[in-house]
């Protein structure tokens, strides 16, 4: 085990890992709000495109996103992040579709926050005279935001994992440095086990930070 | 509806700014549309011959596409059937008496809960390889099978042990007094409950195994993204024969999600089960349980 962490560089590996969940919860958070602010919208129009989103982006696999924005956007449709550097422009692919395939996601996650909240907290908050934006900014957003933390943090976690699909085109993070010290050493269980817990140690105090989060924030009912 | 908690029903003045904002909304769209079709055509993505075969050469469904959906199916099936298992398995594990049991399962459930797919069907792959574990030609799906499972499983047995434990309260302290063991309690009153509660987010579980699968592509798997990738430089035609795959994933994994969302709705309707086993209810790993079903129904399964 220790010699593949001293003759691996293991820890860049999973900080490219890291730098591409950010990024990606980042966009996947943005694009999510977006959808779901759509789908949410009075507006018939808009709820069809989020409701299209949210149906296509959720039910196609992220390999299949991954691999299309390399061998599809990029070679044949010429659509570069980054036209001077290949990997740099696969790191960005890979964010970006991570950021797409979860948008869905955090869309339905705002979604579900929102239908947390009863009917009668709207109603009192509009008969004591609160305008829409009043009940908005102090009754509705501020418990369904509370009601989606926890589909949120279940979201971000599986987008960590998730960010190992990046391997399929070679972006650099802890998935693709496996396959290569397996392609070296064989596959030896220490290789599993050091990357395996890798992705312990990155998901298991957030899924507790999340859930602690929303049990302290959650709405008394 | 959601909508009725943020809004007011609309009078003339609202129904006219939404009248104007659904045209604002149709323009981008199709300005968006436009976009993509320019971009397609100026890249020569549009011309008849790529597109053409998928409705009229027969080779393109049955050497490529049929073989590659096979591919998808056969692994999403074994998967999720062996999941299954899996999960029944390290669930009960989990709510077992006997306390090593329980910590036993716990650590094995909330390992690879946690441990991403495509790390575990690589591994796994290398060993079989290696060590000709299986056949040459069915390493592959193997391996695939090995990594859906082990996850899947992981999460079924969550959904086990969330749905025992949103049955209310009284369903087992009832067997209890009629003098059946806890393991009764938990073979003939609880999981039969539970597991039909359960049905839904199964079938949501499916949707997932379904679109985990085309990372067998990773491995040398020959599934659905594999045969569109190999029916795209036969019919030099990249761009559409991903795009048709896309459609077929997506059409597949949507009519699965409408049925989870059915059944759901007929379980709710039959109200036999109180509560009920929904993905929203299960806890994030790592979480201790959480105790109470989640108040709304999930919207469809992931």
């Amino acid at each position: 085990m220790q010699e593949i962490l001293s003759d691996y560089d293991v820890l860049a590996a999973f900080w490219g890992t890291i730098k591409l969940s950010i990024l990606g919860t980042i966009g996947a958070l943005i694009l999510g709000t977006i959808v779901a602010v759509l789908r949410l919208s009075p507006v018939r129009v808009f709820q069809w495109i989020g409701t299209w989103y949210v149906n296509t982006f959720r039910n196609i696999p992220l390999t299949l996103l991954m691999v299309f924005s390399i061998l599809g956007l990029t070679f044949i449709l010429g659509l570069q992040l980054n036209s001077e550097d290949i990997s740099s422009n696969v790191f960005r692919w890979a964010a970006t579709m991570l950021a797409v395939y979860h948008g869905a996601f955090i869309c339905e996650a705002l979604r579900s926050g929102v239908n947390t909240v009863p009917v009668g907290q709207a109603e009192a908050a509009r008969a004591i005279g609160l305008t829409f934006g009043q009940s908005m900014r102090h009754v509705l957003l501020p418990q369904a935001f509370r009601g989606s933390i926890a589909p949120i943090g279940s979201t971000i976690i599986a987008l960590i994992k998730n960010s190992t699909v990046a391997a399929v085109i070679g972006a650099g993070e802890a998935a693709n440095l496996m396959s290569v010290v397996i392609e070296n050493e064989g596959s030896r269980f220490s290789v599993f086990l050091v990357f395996a817990i890798g992705f312990v140690i990155l998901t298991l105090p957030l899924g507790l930070f999340f859930t602690s989060l929303s049990r302290r924030l959650a709405v008394k009912r | 509806m959601s909508a009725s908690v943020l809004f007011d029903a609309p009078g003339p003045k609202a129904r006219r700014r939404h009248a104007i904002l659904a045209a604002v909304g149709v323009v981008v769209a199709l300005a968006v549309l436009y976009v993509v079709v320019r971009k397609m055509q100026t890249a020569n993505q549009l011309q008849g011959f790529m597109w053409e075969p998928f409705l009229t050469d027969r080779s393109v469904w049955r050497d490529y596409l049929l073989p590659g959906l096979w591919g998808t199916i056969k692994a999403a099936l074994i998967s999720i059937t062996l999941a299954g298992i899996f999960g029944l398995i390290f669930g009960v594990g989990r709510l077992s008496t006997i306390a090593p049991i329980r910590w036993i399962s716990s650590v094995v459930v909330e390992f690879f809960r946690a441990v991403p797919v495509l790390i575990m069907m690589i591994f796994a792959f290398g060993v079989y390889t290696r060590n000709g574990v299986f056949a040459s030609d069915i390493n592959p799906l193997a391996a695939v099978v090995t990594g859906l499972t082990l996850y899947n499983g992981a999460v079924i047995a969550e959904l086990v042990r969330s749905g025992v434990h949103s049955l209310p309260k009284g369903q087992g302290e009832a067997g209890l007094s009629v003098g059946l063991t806890s393991g009764q309690v938990l073979r003939s009153i609880q999981l039969p409950q539970a597991l039909t509660a359960m049905l839904p987010a199964l079938i949501g579980q499916f949707v997932t195994v379904l679109k985990d699968s085309a990372l067998g592509t990773a491995i040398t798997y020959t599934e659905l993204l594999t045969w569109s990738k190999t029916l795209g430089s036969a019919f030099s035609n990249t761009v559409p024969a991903y795009i048709v795959a896309a459609i077929l994933f997506i059409t597949m994994n949507y009519l699965l999600s409408r049925l989870a969302v059915t059944v759901e709705k007929r379980l709710n309707r039959r109200g036999k089960t109180a509560g009920g086993a929904h993905l929203d209810a299960v806890p994030l790993p790592g979480a201790p349980p959480v105790m109470e079903a989640a108040a709304e129904p999930s919207t469809t399964g992931r």
